[in-house]
């Protein structure tokens, strides 16, 4: 049986705890009301409740039979993520822990986001149980340092956190961060793969042969693989921002690189670098999946090979896009569409009675002016 | 017995108390590092702190954060900041130097290598900010086999346990941060201090300096009067900030005489 982290948050020689002594009184305090509450029927009563009907979960499975029918191999299933309140994976997590804050008495909650998504979740929950709410983005909160990206909006909600820790719980929106954060994020999460485990065997008669998820931090591929871990006939491929190419250094891959091991952010885990190590700049077309670093969890199913790591480039996962708009009338996220461009590279490889489930972890209408801009069209 | 020690044992003998500044190394410019090191010194520094630049100063405030930047537009890594420790040390044989930072710099040389290259070049003592006591076992082992003392902060949020956690590990001497937030941040809260000092005296046999928003010569006189020692960062690096590469010795020198004249009236 797969029971990772260890009690202090160590996957393999990957997380940890890596914070300023500052943050180590609300680390413990989170810890202990996460194991306290994770188990807690009451709880857990609670959050289904939310998933359920604010959620709308379960989310439906869909057999992309058209995009099957022309690429002529696997067949290709979709786990519907985006069809989720808010349009994303996201909300999972963020619900998950504005109940967790709102049990703690905090009244105030904080968030980083890349995409935007993350952050409109928690907005959305903060509203939901009454909380007030700080989000830090390039765009919304400007963040002052930096290249604005996921990793400077991940600097800043830290320090708001630690400067605010009394009244202040920190909403982190992908399995990266300090110890509990990977495990609680998985675990909100875990609900996708779940549902998927008891709806494969029901829409296509048996579990795919492949999971394949989209990863930046990694949660909503940590969320869709956890369930399928103890499954070895399950394929698990996580793809990551490939950007311009893995050998222009212009991506975000730190996984299919095989960067070096570094602490950013709380945890151990492979790490974009350059050779003083200083973090590095990354590039994606989206905006989610542009993190120099990794959840750390993803570092040890690499190391272990339980999952593998590819990367699609942006013009691949453009392509995509258009791909699932014109042969299924599904807006994919940017971030989504590269898991879903990697299911379509290696389906023609494979026989029609081959199965891949693709995580379509959100929508795609936040990307539709980036997108409309890459391929010369005006709106 | 390290120059730590030494330094506060003198110290402790002439009932004075450390004055502790910092800056980070290659601001505003890698050639004025040594001499800005040899101008504390003449200026009254006990204990010089040396910030290593990291990209990613998430414990920081924008002050030490802009130092870093302009640090690493020069492409100042760890090992330059090592030579110029070593540069330091051919005049300058008794100031103990800290070298004050984040982990990754470190993991990305080898925590091996780092302390042999420290014991060489007479780095005294190592503050990684964001390394507590449950990760840094293993890689501060490395530093107390090559005599470098490692250095622990304790925070206003610290139990009782983590004070002890921390006593067990830490060498030379404690940092006490002042106030919860970033560096440079807020207002001290001296009677939050006072009431924290016998919690933290329970447990810890080392000196303990006090550092986090020490602005002025009666804050740091405030300050000196409940601790062993009194760090001065934010205020520095701003001075630096504010200063041309001409005047920017003077300046600094200036600011630390006037805190040391404050914190020995305690």
């Amino acid at each position: 049986m797969y029971d990772y982290p260890d009690k202090n948050g160590h996957f393999g020689p990957y997380g940890g705890i890596y914070v300023a002594e500052t943050l180590m009184g609300a680390l413990d305090e989170l810890n202990q009301a996460y194991e306290k509450y994770r188990h807690d029927p009451e709880f857990i009563a609670e959050l289904n409740y939310d998933l359920k009907h604010y959620v709308g979960r379960p989310s439906p499975i869909y057999h992309a039979r058209h995009l099957s029918e022309h690429l002529g191999g696997a067949q290709i299933y979709l786990k519907r993520e985006d069809l989720n309140h808010t349009g994303a994976h996201k909300v999972n997590n963020t619900v998950g822990q504005a109940l967790l804050a709102k049990r703690m008495g905090k009244k105030r909650v904080i968030a980083e986001t890349g995409a935007g998504q993350h952050g409109v979740a928690t907005a959305t929950v903060a509203a939901r149980y009454g909380m007030e709410c700080v989000v830090y983005m390039g765009a919304v909160v400007p963040v002052e340092s930096g290249s604005r990206t996921l990793k400077d909006a991940l600097n800043e909600a830290m320090r708001d956190w630690v400067t605010n820790i009394e009244n202040t719980f920190y909403i982190i929106g992908t399995v990266a961060g300090p110890h509990p954060y990977p495990m609680m994020v998985r675990d909100f999460n875990a609900i996708v793969g779940k549902e998927a485990v008891v709806q494969m065997p029901e829409l296509a008669g048996r579990q795919p042969d492949a999971v394949i998820a989209c990863v930046g931090g990694g949660s909503n591929a940590m969320g869709v693989f956890y369930s399928y871990i103890d499954m070895p006939g399950v394929k698990l491929i996580g793809v990551e921002a490939g950007g311009r190419g893995v050998s222009s250094g212009e991506h975000a891959a730190p996984l299919t690189t095989n960067s070096p091991v570094g602490v950013l952010h709380g945890n151990k885990t492979y790490l974009m670098q350059d050779e003083n190590g200083q973090i590095i700049e990354t590039h994606s077309i989206s905006a989610g999946l542009d993190y120099p670093g990794v959840g750390p969890e993803h570092a040890w199913l690499k190391d272990s090979g339980r999952a593998e790591y590819v990367a699609i480039n942006d013009d691949e996962a453009l392509r995509a896009f258009h791909d699932l708009c014109h042969f299924e009338g599904i807006i994919p996220a940017l971030e989504s569409s590269h898991a879903l461009a990697h299911a379509m590279k290696i389906a023609p490889t494979m026989g029609k009675d081959k199965v891949l489930l693709v995580n379509l972890s959100g929508r795609g209408d936040k990307d539709i002016n980036t997108v409309a801009h890459l391929s010369g069209i005006t709106l | 017995m390290s120059r730590i020690q030494t330094t506060f044992d003198k110290l402790k003998q002439h009932q004075r108390k450390a004055l502790i500044p910092f800056f980070t190394a290659g601001d505003p410019n890698p050639a004025l590092t040594v001499p800005l090191l040899h101008a504390l010194v003449e200026a009254g520094a006990d204990i010089i702190e040396l910030g290593v630049p990291f990209s990613d100063p998430m414990a920081d405030g924008p002050t030490i954060q802009r130092a870093s930047e302009r640090a690493l537009k020069h492409h100042v890594g760890l090992h330059h900041v090592l030579d110029m420790v070593a540069e330091f040390r051919r005049s300058d044989a008794e100031t103990p130097i800290v070298l004050m930072g984040y982990g990754n710099p470190i993991e990305a040389m080898g925590w091996e290598t780092f302390a042999r290259r420290c014991a060489e070049v007479g780095v005294d003592g190592v503050l990684t900010v964001d390394f507590p006591p449950e990760e840094s076992h293993e890689a501060f082992a490395h530093l107390t086999k090559h005599g470098i003392d490692p250095i622990f902060l304790i925070a206003p949020t610290s139990s009782d346990a983590r004070v002890e956690l921390v006593a067990r590990q830490a060498r030379g001497y404690v940092y006490y941060v002042s106030l919860k937030g970033v560096t440079g941040a807020g207002h001290l809260d001296l009677a939050a201090i006072e009431a924290k000092i016998p919690q933290l005296r329970k447990h810890i046999q080392l000196p303990i300096g006090i550092g986090f928003g020490i602005r002025d010569a009666a804050t740091a006189l405030a300050v000196a009067k409940l601790s062993d020692g009194v760090v001065v960062g934010s205020r520095i690096v701003q001075e630096i900030e504010d200063s041309t590469e001409q005047n920017v010795v003077a300046n600094v020198s200036k600011l630390v005489r006037e805190l040391r004249q404050a914190v020995d009236q305690a």
